[in-house]
């Protein structure tokens, strides 16, 4: 609309500002779910079931019912007409299930939130009591008596696709719930006429998400208007309010969802759940505010798990190592139903298994399935991981395979730096990217060619302790977007989002967001964003989110989304109030807005810098209204929604070193380099304690996590100290760098980062691990490198057979490690 | 029931409870101090962490009843005169918090580790954060944010006795 030149003073984007969300969180005073208690409040509990596939015989009640401060106790059946609908899978994949009708072939079950004659994973809810205190609803949950007729468990993937396997939901005549296919190129050709194929089988264990906030949910209703308010350690309060109308009949109108303070996600508060129902549910049945707090062995139950895949993954390659096809093929455990997002998520992987290097040929296809386990879905990185740990696992092989080193044989695939969209083998349009600057950054900061030189030197001894070196060159897609994309994937929402920027009369600044936090800055970030489109600074700004009724549009906060496409969008609304602002700065100084330039915060008169208005001036003479250009409305305010035309394509190389004791099994981090690429970054801060966080779950992924689970469906890590995520004692400090090449799918040149950490470290860990233990002869170790795990293979690799391991076993390598043993300070 | 008495962030307060109430549970839901959290049921996260007579508790560890006649300082109770204590202040420069769930418990357990007189290197304050878990920041943060309240509270109370506990090792 104008020639000049605006001269953008970033101010904020780009500095480290500590966080304005954080003077509440460091005094007690961040408001979470479980914090709050509402006059006549009734507590919730639950019976669930203790075996993991049976059908319910009897449930008797009469006993709990009898207990000190029970209101009310219901079985599956007596609450069954509080569901309009069964609990929603917003992406079967192969079918679809919303919009409108579901399409004829979609393999989803109803999963009731209370069962009513079958259960099919240990955990499961069957029966609901409601007291007036916690203990009491706890005590009389445990007074249910259920007599359960055990039915045949089907225990992992392998097992539910096996010949003759008990179907766990008979109306479907299988196990397996889809098969989906991609593939480009004439890999049966590529891979019949490549001189060098590699293939590795890899597993990924069921996780547990562990998000520090147990899940809770609060809900105050107001029966006389058929009105709800539900407060809920949630990640999607805009989905839960839809859901809320399909799942229990109440109109959109009627529901109001808060997500408070949020402790953490990491995916697995990215569900609707059974709790969440039956809250609102019983809320409607006894009118009175009802409240359901998790602890936390019930959430190793019942909160959905991650992972739970096994790939076959195999390389073409010439003799010189450099990249020709690859061809994957996947196997995905869903647990007993098909969670909201569940069977996508192996998807999301699917279009990059050649991670940073293209290559002719591509095939991928994933076969999901049912067991009798608590449901997966997401969990940090959700398909990403699984997809680069097989890329950067199978790298490594085939520099062995070829004889070369890894980094080197890295750098000869590479796609070449671009910084405009890049169709590749997989069938994405890579944004940007700069794979080799990255890995030569890492390299120069971990030392890379003198500890190569130390393991040949040494036959890969140091101390005693085997040392290893291992490379993760990584790219994600993220940005959970555009809408067109996600409807051809059967996914039933969109992926959009909507801002407003607000100018009060005085001139503070408030921003709705639709995308809201549960840890990451939303607050701090989005108000350096702001800060600088208007000339004010980030303490006059103030983010509202996560309340359905303040920002009534929004998508909500997954896939590393906040920023891509929600910080975009706050920018466009706030540009939108600044186009307003030079209107009426033009009225009030009397000149043409040609004669206007943005400078320094501020609109001034070309040439007369001492003629200028502010956008608080402009927001107070707004309001007053009392002279407005023709045909402006009162008011300088902004909106704008985003639909971003592609995903975003954060990249990096991450280097880690590990010394690993032969004897122990136990392994040391003794180095651990991260450089990232996530574009334009508005909070170094922020953007840091992103990767360290991720790069902690994906170091414990790699180490130390794994459910596990005995032949009964019985799960054995069933809590905090069997199965143990590291503390500070066990983890490394890390060394962070950047490059930045900036995004082409949005014009602030950002990239999602909160997902990187833990899809990058995992292979890093991994190959350094393995890259250790190859002076000692051992061929293959997969994920967790658990010190007993590791004992076990240096054993059988040096001939020696190991015993069994005992039968109750039951813990993780970590459930026995002690800093001692394990600690990983550097 | 049981009648106990206690002060709490220097408010001395009396109640009747369950032999079996948790002292977490009579400080959310009976004082209504809602910054200590409850992250799992088996003692392992140390959200609830607390100071109780100088020494940092895990309050989901410590009976109501136990804490009868005790002087017990919650997150709440740390700033003074309006002063967030040096470590609040070193934990929000420092980064050392995300979601800000485990963030009171982390907070108290460095107060209680900085206050014990141990050593400050990396690694034993590492070592001293063991019992108290985070799973957003991969600690680093938190670590640099203790090793620099510590330098801060000992050059302005020199009495303490840095060699009186070494961190964490057995």
């Amino acid at each position: 609309m104008t020639d000049v030149v605006e001269r953008e003073a970033k101010r904020w984007v780009g500095g480290g500002l500590v966080r304005k969300e954080d003077p509440k969180l460091i005094t007690g005073q961040g408001r979470y779910t479980d914090d709050i208690a509402l006059p006549g409040m009734l507590w919730l509990a639950f019976a669930r079931s203790p075996v993991a596939h049976a059908t319910i015989a009897s449930i008797e009640t009469s006993a709990a019912k009898e207990m000190p401060g029970v209101v009310a106790v219901y079985t599956g059946e007596e609450i069954a007409s509080e569901w309009a609908a069964a609990m929603p899978c917003a992406w079967p994949v192969t079918s679809r299930t919303y919009p409108g009708e579901p399409t004829e072939d979609a393999r989803v079950p109803d999963h009731w939130p209370v069962a009513r004659d079958r259960v099919r994973y240990m955990g499961e809810i069957v029966a609901v009591v409601v007291a007036d205190s916690r203990e009491h609803a706890t005590d009389a949950a445990e007074a249910v008596d259920v007599d359960y007729d055990d039915l045949p468990v089907v225990n992992d993937i392998e097992e539910a696709l096996a010949e003759g396997a008990h179907v766990i939901h008979e109306q479907f005549g299988t196990n397996e719930m889809y098969t989906w296919d991609l593939r480009n190129g004439d890999v049966d050709r590529v891979f019949a006429e490549a001189p060098v194929v590699v293939k590795e089988r890899y597993f990924h264990p069921r996780l547990i998400a562990n998000a520090i906030e147990p899940r809770s949910v609060v809900v105050q209703p107001v029966p006389a208007q058929g009105e709800f308010t539900v407060w809920s350690a949630t990640q999607i309060p805009h989905f839960l309010r839809v859901f809320f109308t399909l799942i229990l009949g109440i109109p959109e109108t009627k529901v109001r969802v808060i997500a408070p303070e949020v402790g953490g996600g990491f995916g697995s508060k990215l569900e609707v759940y059974a709790e969440e129902f039956t809250a609102v549910a019983l809320a409607r049945k006894l009118g009175q505010p009802i409240k359901w707090t998790e602890s936390r062995s019930e959430g190793y139950l019942s909160t959905v798990q991650g992972r739970g895949v096994i790939q076959d993954m195999e390389v073409a390659a010439t003799e010189e190592g450099k990249l020709l096809g690859v061809r994957v093929k996947l196997q995905a455990d869903m647990g007993a139903y098909a969670s909201l997002v569940g069977p996508g998520i192996p998807i999301l992987g699917a279009f990059h298994y050649h991670g940073v290097y293209d290559c002719e040929a591509y095939s991928f296809s994933c076969t999901s399935v049912y067991t009798n386990r608590t449901p997966t879905d997401a969990y940090r990185g959700a398909g990403r991981p699984e997809a680069t740990y097989a890329t950067e696992r199978i790298m490594d092989a085939l520099a062995r395979r070829v004889g070369k080193d890894p980094a080197e044989v890295r750098a000869m695939n590479f796609i070449p730096p671009f910084d405009q969209p890049r169709v590749t083998a997989g069938t994405l349009e890579y944004d940007s990217g700069n794979y080799r600057a990255a890995l030569d950054k890492a390299k120069e900061l971990v030392g890379y060619d003198a500890l190569r030189r130390e393991q040949q030197a040494n036959d890969g001894r140091r101390d005693g302790k085997l040392l290893g070196v291992g490379i993760s060159s990584y790219m994600e897609v993220c940005g959970w977007a555009p809408s067109q994309v996600l409807g051809t994937l059967h996914y039933a929402g969109g992926g959009w989002e909507r801002a407003s920027v607000r100018c009060n009369p005085t001139g503070k600044v408030t921003v709705i967001s639709g995308t809201s936090p549960h840890g990451q800055g939303h607050d701090t970030t989005f108000a350096q964003i702001v800060a600088d489109a208007l000339g004010v600074t980030p303490d006059d700004v103030e983010v509202l989110h996560g309340d359905t009724s303040v920002a009534t549009w929004g998508l909500d906060s997954y896939g590393s989304r906040s920023l891509s496409v929600g910080g975009v969008t706050i920018q466009k609304a706030a540009e939108r109030v600044r186009e307003k602002a030079r209107v009426l700065a033009a009225h009030e100084l009397e000149v043409a807005e040609d004669d206007l330039e943005w400078t320094d915060g501020k609109f001034q008169v070309k040439g007369a810098p001492d003629r200028a208005k502010t956008v608080p001036e402009l927001a107070f003479s707004s309001w007053a209204a009392h002279s407005l250009p023709e045909g402006v409305d009162p008011i300088l305010e902004g909106s704008a929604a985003f639909d971003p035309p592609n995903w975003t394509f954060p990249s990096g190389t991450h280097i880690c070193v590990v010394e690993v004791d032969p004897e122990t099994g136990s392994t040391r981090i003794k180095q651990y380099v991260a450089v990232d690429d996530c574009g334009t970054i508005i909070n170094p801060l922020i953007v840091d304690g992103q990767v360290m966080g991720g790069v902690a779950q994906g170091i414990a992924e790699a180490l130390y996590e794994e459910a596990l689970y005995d032949e009964n469906g019985t799960l054995l890590t069933g809590n905090m100290s069997t199965y143990r995520i590291p503390s500070a004692a066990e983890l490394p400090g890390y060394t962070l760098d950047k490059t930045v090449t900036p995004s082409s799918t949005n014009p602030m040149g950002v990239k999602g980062i909160g997902e990187t950490g833990t899809i990058a470290a995992p292979p890093a860990v991994m190959n350094a691990v393995a890259d250790a233990l190859r002076f000692v002869g051992v061929e293959f170790i997969d994920k967790p490198a658990s010190a007993e795990k590791v004992w076990r293979v240096v054993q059988e690799a040096q001939g020696q057979a190991p015993p069994e391991r005992a039968p109750e076993g039951g813990g993780t390598g970590a459930a026995s490690m002690t800093p001692e043993e394990e600690g990983g300070v550097a | 029931m049981r009648r106990i008495a206690l002060t709490v962030n220097g408010v001395r307060r009396e109640a009747e409870v369950e032999p079996r109430l948790l002292l977490v549970y009579f400080l959310r839901e009976n004082l209504g101090l809602t910054g200590t959290n409850v992250g799992c049921d088996t003692s392992s996260c140390g959200a609830c962490t607390v100071m109780m007579d100088g020494q940092s508790v895990k309050a989901c560890t410590v009976l109501a009843v136990q804490a009868d006649g005790s002087e017990v300082t919650t997150v709440e109770g740390l700033a003074s005169n309006g002063q967030l204590h040096p470590l609040q202040e070193a934990f929000r420069k420092n980064h050392g918090l995300q979601c800000g769930f485990c963030t009171p418990g982390m907070i108290m357990a460095g107060v209680g580790l900085i206050e014990s007189g141990a050593g400050m290197s990396e690694e034993e304050v590492r070592l001293g954060l063991e019992g108290n878990l985070c799973r957003c920041t991969g600690y680093q943060n938190i670590v640099k944010a203790i090793q620099e309240a510590a330098g801060e509270m000992r050059q302005a109370a020199p009495a303490a006795q840095p060699a009186a506990v070494q961190g964490g090792s057995e």
